[in-house]
């Protein structure tokens, strides 16, 4: 298996204590897998995301490790992380307007980036270009600037660009969010596109959408609270959703052809805790309908069935 | 109510304004009381310019925007308030709509200083319970609170509350939802529903097609400023007839339906007017009752 996370706890130093954002998530990501990681603003997502390329200054490892193709990353070592950034861990940022040098030509970016990694740019120009067209652009967005270009070409330039090294692991945190429809589809079917290639091993898809990662996605973990609620194939989560948390986020989206007089959806009530001080037991016990005794417990986050996992006492009692 | 009439923007770009964008071109439709009008399009389509224009943030060009009647280019500075009191916008970002620095109830209270200044304190206590009521805040919650002790859901059932303090008439929702998370989004679009009920006009602006199928009762799809579509959201939805609508709709990502690559064989587009079909000043020509389509743009030229 390609990546393998233990026990991670990454929190935020802040001046009022630290902020757990992630608490304690052990999964696994196989070869050739696209998983998908959903949950809502504030669960973790995207710490979970960041923490396994680049923790930013405020952020630190409290315990746990992460394996990659059987090595262990140093996370907490920023200067110890350079060997694998690029090369076996990399990532598609949110807005791949601001992740590109705006006074750079792309070429010259890009032949900067490889030069930083000792790679040869003119040696890897055919592959560069062969992977451009693949996604349909052509040589020449290698002479013009950022600005020239537009979103969808962005998004798919900074794509080849964070594969070009055929990196083990990819990371794409809301790749499509910032997209029109039309070539959110063409961007996201890109990623199942570079596994099929072999361009990447395996992929983690970070989106708030679940729509769109029942469209890609093998797998989906769903998190809420710096806590997994579940994982299992898309498939399942979206069609047989087992913890209370999926159900409810589930039954809250409403879907081409549903409309307000025919059914009325509901949301969830209430908002999710504050990670400084975290509730002990089940984080997700105060807005769920069939919270019990037992949840004041915490509830591990099990094998239910094979490749099928949930963190509920409803679910594994 | 609300009337838009071959309604065109044009903004002036580039160097001295030489150049000329039209962000809004021949746009008409008209929204009644108690219906929801959805506005779909993507980034660029004009959509917020033609809410912009609405709420008179923003002159068209040429054509006219009429409420009740009255054109909206006409209006005084006092008629201009007494238009505010009926018609008002919430915006896609609830934390920037606020002043960070004012709590809720300054927030609030500006609207009765401003639009309400005969009221008693005690009416004003119960005009502001109904309207947090109606979208279902607890008062002891969010009065007295900053808008950073709220969540972006608060925030923006707080926005939609502001506007029911006043009499309203018609909204102009852009994007309300789409900062919120999913968990939260759907209790704010029932509001709109609830709104809706109450017999007011709503024209929700979105690019996402799924929530406007669900509250919406017409639908215009916009494309490049021009009306590529227009009718009863089922019609729409359920027989779109434009090109552009069967790729948009195509490209949806669903939940239980995966994206096909092929398309609908039995969904071939309509580009021209049949034979006999009457093609308006706009491009837009009828395919059944009340749903319009545009012709090809090669067409109208």
């Amino acid at each position: 298996m390609t990546l393998a996370v233990d026990n991670l706890r990454v929190y935020y130093r802040t001046l009022k204590g630290d902020v757990k954002a992630l608490d304690g998530v052990t999964f696994t990501v196989d070869d050739g897998e696209i998983m998908g990681l959903a949950g809502e603003s504030g669960c973790g997502k995207t710490t979970l995301g960041k923490s396994l390329i680049r923790l930013d200054g405020r952020m630190f490892v409290q315990e746990g490790t992460v394996h990659l193709d059987g090595v262990e990353l140093p996370l907490s070592d920023d200067k110890g992380m350079n060997a694998f950034r690029y090369r076996e861990v990399s990532i598609v940022p949110q807005y791949a307007m601001s992740a590109m040098n705006p006074i750079r030509k792309i070429g010259r970016m890009i032949s900067e980036l490889l030069d930083s990694r000792g790679v040869s740019y003119d040696e890897t120009l055919p592959e560069l270009s062969r992977r451009l067209g693949l996604v349909g652009l052509d040589d020449s967005v290698l002479d013009r600037y950022p600005i020239e270009l537009s979103g969808g070409m962005k998004q798919r330039t900074v794509m080849v660009l964070s594969t070009l090294l055929n990196p083990s692991l990819l990371i794409a945190d809301e790749l499509t969010s910032a997209l029109d429809v039309s070539t959110q589809k063409a961007v996201a079917e890109m990623l199942v596109e570079f596994r099929d290639r072999k361009f990447v091993k395996s992929t983690i898809v970070i989106t708030h959408d679940l729509s769109i990662l029942y469209q890609i996605a093998d797998t989906i973990l769903i998190m809420y609270a710096g806590k997994l609620v579940e994982k299992g194939t898309a498939t399942q989560i979206t069609e047989d959703p087992k913890h209370p948390y999926t159900q409810l986020l589930l039954g809250s989206l409403p879907e081409v052809g549903l409309r307000f007089e025919d059914q009325r959806l509901t949301g969830i009530p209430g908002r999710p805790p504050s990670l400084l001080n975290p509730p002990t037991g089940c984080r997700f016990r105060a807005r769920c309908p069939l919270a019990h005794d037992k949840c004041v417990e915490e509830p591990p986050f099990v094998e239910i069935e094979p490749g099928r996992f949930a963190a509920c006492w409803k679910v594994t009692a | 109510m609300l009337e838009l009439k071959g309604v065109t923007k044009v903004f002036k770009t580039g160097m001295f304004g030489k150049e000329e964008t039209v962000a809004v071109s021949n746009v008409s439709f008209a929204v009644e009381p108690g219906e929801v009008v959805s506005l779909i399009g993507e980034s660029g389509s004009g959509k917020t310019t033609v809410g912009r224009m609405i709420l008179r943030l923003a002159e068209p060009t040429t054509g006219a925007i009429s409420f009740d009647g009255t054109d909206l280019a006409t209006l005084s500075r006092r008629q201009l308030r007494r238009y505010y009191g009926h018609v008002q916008g919430v915006f896609q970002d609830p934390f920037s709509s606020y002043n960070p620095v004012y709590k809720v109830d300054r927030v609030l209270g500006m609207v009765r200083s401003s639009y309400l200044p005969g009221l008693s304190t005690s009416e004003w206590k119960a005009k502001l319970s109904d309207s947090l009521e109606a979208v279902s805040l607890e008062p002891r919650d969010v009065l007295g609170k900053y808008p950073h002790q709220l969540s972006g859901g608060q925030l923006q059932r707080l926005m939609i509350a502001r506007a029911l303090l006043l009499d309203i008439k018609f909204l102009v929702a852009d994007e309300i939802i789409s900062m919120l998370d999913a968990s939260t989004r759907i209790d704010v679009l029932n509001l709109l529903g609830d709104l809706k009920a109450r017999g007011v006009g709503i024209l929700f602006i979105t690019h996402d097609l799924s929530l406007g199928n669900y509250i919406s009762d017409k639908t215009l799809i916009l494309r490049r400023g021009r009306i590529a579509e227009y009718g009863p959201t089922p019609k729409v939805f359920g027989n779109p007839s434009h090109a552009y609508t069967q790729a948009l709709l195509a490209s949806v990502p669903q939940l239980h339906r995966k994206w096909t690559t092929t398309a609908d064989p039995n969904a071939a587009p309509v580009t021209s007017a049949p034979v006999g079909a009457v093609v308006g000043e706009d491009g837009l020509f009828e395919v059944d009752k009340g749903h319009f389509v545009a012709v090809d743009e090669g067409e109208l030229a």
